[in-house]
């Protein structure tokens, strides 16, 4: 197997020049647990790091200290040199509720706040979630008080909809059907139905019946109510686009080596690459290795079955069987690791054992941000 | 039951229990439909088939004879058999379509896609055959994650936020008068590792409030340990006595002298640590147990997910009374 480069940690926490630390995967792979980690790392190295992060498990929160979602950065830590480790969970309606109070006036942001399309969106939209972590990763950078941002992107089902989601709220809000829909508070309140042509007049009847008078009446006062914020909301879209493409950034792809994860990861790689977007390595989390790694899965297995078969030792035939499991679960990981490094030489790699618990605690988090840098 | 939803989280093997449980339950002559709705196409994936459909199809017979039906459901595709079905509009639902409605309800009101999504789900249930007898024995629904499970499900309480009155009102409910009737049965997918385990009692808690019926508890993934009982007590303390192992890797011929020794060193260790990995399954089974719902093992394959593991799979499910 062709070796990949090492993946620094440390010398990417150590960096000043480090601003941001954005870890992506498919969902599952430990990427919250990752972001934590080197958040408490970089703060035991002397830095004042902030960890962004989204929809956590609850036990991990709790190992950092977080038991409310409040979306305000919290102490955490405070190590020996000065360092210090805050952290927070996102509130995605919360974040979304204050952008609009910044960007209409008291008036339209209640009418827009009171809106039934406005709550399902603030709380459930698709891309809501990925959208307001990168505004919230914008609001933290421009506050300049955490010399290093650390965030764990929202487990998405495409999992780099964070990328997407700013375009596709901006789409949304330009497309046709939402023109057709704004249309009436533009020509004066009259129907904008009668305006258009007998296509439109055909679907306007249908989605009548579809939706209900209601419906539409409700949807056309949300919309145009946001319409007339929206310029902002792209503003501070495209703003926080250009920071992840800034040299300050660092993107960490997080794996594990499973079938699936592995062609995520590759995937991730490919579009942070098309994106300009900089890619500092790829994470491999849950490796499995062995005390024992001389002795391959055959021998083991081979000699196991010899102990059987003369009916012997039969502790000893049963941990070789256990042996030559894991190695071939590791020769498996093994081969989803290689499939990458021939798809992508170039990637920085490091990798972490599996361990046995669930992380709970500071120390857990520490033992994982050793593993890391030592990788 | 006719209707049973899949759900889990990702990772734990969602679609491969569905696709087994449809197996399962299709098996003896029976009729089951195996529906999909993320667009993620793993139904054609796991069955090693082109991607699928907007159409109910024959994808693989039974154990015993029996059909496998799958129907990869498409929202937009969904809108306009609705409208075509309900209202006769045909040309005014493409219309609609091109218009991007479907992206728009899937932006801003999830509820809006689930509501078509679980209602092509239900019409199926429902289906009667000119006999008056149903044309599924059962049909199974690869589901979203547990995450999502319920808001997925409780459509007439999403809905009602945005309509209150009007068609899309009325279908919600139609389908809601399914979903929570006695024929109907969450299924949640699980492995025997903490955070999964967590989000299965979550999900069913939040299940159960909302007044949604939870079937059974598939624990995915199982490795039987292959070692004594009494060993792996032993290497639960911590420590495991290495000395018999040295004995029996010198009658194997796999090392001697000090090499023995440092090999059967680091094999207690691997015990040691499968010891605690077996302890620690234990107490995941024991907090799964606080569900109350009945729970069904299914091994992990050695060789992956292939038809011939599916087919494992089913029959396993069957011997344990699952279907």
């Amino acid at each position: 197997m062709k070796k990949p480069a090492r993946l620094d940690i440390d010398a990417i926490l150590d960096d000043p020049g480090t601003r941001i630390i954005v870890c992506c995967g498919a969902g599952g792979v430990g990427k919250t647990t990752t972001a934590a980690a080197l958040g408490l790392r970089a703060a035991e190295r002397g830095r004042c790091a902030v960890v962004l992060t989204v929809d956590p498990a609850r036990r991990l929160a709790q190992s950092m200290g977080l038991s409310e979602l409040d979306n305000t950065p919290r102490l955490i830590h405070e190590s020996e040199d000065g360092g210090q480790l805050f952290a927070m969970m996102l509130d995605m309606k919360r974040t979304f509720d204050e952008i609009i109070e910044a960007h209409a006036d008291p008036e339209r942001a209640g009418q827009i706040l009171s809106n039934p399309f406005y709550q399902s969106l603030s709380s459930s939209f698709a891309g809501t979630q990925e959208y307001m972590a990168m505004e919230k990763l914008g609001q933290l950078r421009r506050s300049d008080e955490w010399d290093l941002i650390v965030v764990d992107t929202p487990p998405s089902r495409s999992a780099l909809d964070f990328l997407d989601a700013p375009e596709r709220l901006g789409r949304f809000l330009d497309g046709r059907f939402i023109r057709l829909l704004t249309a009436p508070a533009k020509v004066g309140g009259r129907s904008a139905f009668k305006l258009l042509n007998a296509g439109f007049g055909l679907m306007a009847g249908a989605l009548t019946k579809l939706l209900g008078a209601q419906v539409i009446k409700d949807l056309q006062t949300f919309v145009s109510a946001l319409d007339a914020v929206f310029g902002g909301f792209r503003q501070r879209a495209e703003m926080t686009y250009q920071l992840l493409q800034a040299p300050g950034t660092a993107f960490l792809v997080v794996a594990a080596p499973e079938r699936d994860a592995m062609r995520e990861a590759s995937y991730f790689v490919e579009r942070l690459a098309e994106e300009r977007m900089p890619l500092a390595g790829l994470v491999v989390n849950r490796v499995h290795t062995s005390p024992a790694a001389a002795l391959s899965a055959a021998r083991s297995a081979a000699a196991a079955e010899d102990l059987e078969s003369k009916g012997e030792h039969e502790l000893t035939a049963a941990v070789l069987r256990l042996h030559a499991g894991r190695m071939q679960l590791a020769a498996r990981e093994n081969r989803e690791r290689e499939h990458f490094v021939t798809a992508h030489p170039t990637v920085p790699m490091a990798k972490v054992r599996a361990m046995s618990e669930d992380v709970h605690d500071l120390t857990g988090l520490r033992q994982i941000g050793e593993l890391l840098a030592s990788a | 039951m006719r209707l049973h939803v899949v759900t889990g989280k990702g990772g734990t093997g969602k679609t491969t229990v569905a696709a087994a449980l449809a197996l399962a339950l299709a098996s003896g002559g029976k009729k089951v439909l195996l529906v999909e709705v993320e667009a993620r196409q793993g139904i054609a994936q796991i069955f090693d088939l082109p991607p699928l459909p907007y159409e109910e199809r024959r994808i693989a017979v039974a154990p015993s004879g029996g059909d496998v039906y799958a129907l990869a459901i498409d929202p937009e595709d969904a809108m306009l058999e609705y409208l075509e079905m309900f209202y006769g509009m045909r040309r005014a639902g493409r219309a609609l379509s091109k218009m991007g409605i479907v992206d728009f309800a899937t932006t801003i009101a999830p509820g809006f896609r689930d509501v078509l999504v679980t209602g092509k789900t239900t019409e199926a249930v429902r289906r009667r055959n000119r006999n008056g007898r149903r044309v599924y024995d059962a049909v199974v629904l690869d589901a979203p994650p547990t995450g999502r499970i319920t808001r997925f499900l409780n459509v007439t309480q999403e809905v009602a936020g945005l309509a209150r009155v009007g068609p899309i009102k009325n279908h919600s409910e139609l389908v809601s008068s399914v979903v929570k009737s006695p024929e109907t049965a969450v299924h949640f997918v699980t492995v025997l590792e903490e955070m999964p385990v967590q989000e299965t009692l979550d999900g069913v808690a939040e299940l159960r409030s909302a007044g949604l019926p939870p079937g059974g508890i598939f624990v995915n993934m199982v490795r039987e340990s292959q070692l004594p009982q009494s060993a792996l007590d032993q290497a639960a303390t911590g420590h495991f006595d290495a000395a018999e192992l040295v004995l029996g890797l010198k009658a194997a011929g796999l090392a001697d002298g000090a090499e023995a020794t440092a090999l059967a060193e680091a094999l207690a260790e691997e015990v040691v640590e499968h010891a605690h990995r077996t302890e620690l399954e234990r107490t995941e089974r024991e907090s799964l147990a606080e569900a109350g719902l009945p729970s069904f093992e299914l091994p992990l394959l050695a060789d992956g997910v292939d038809l011939a593991g599916l087919y494992e799979l089913a029959e396993t499910i069957r011997t344990q009374g699952a279907a």
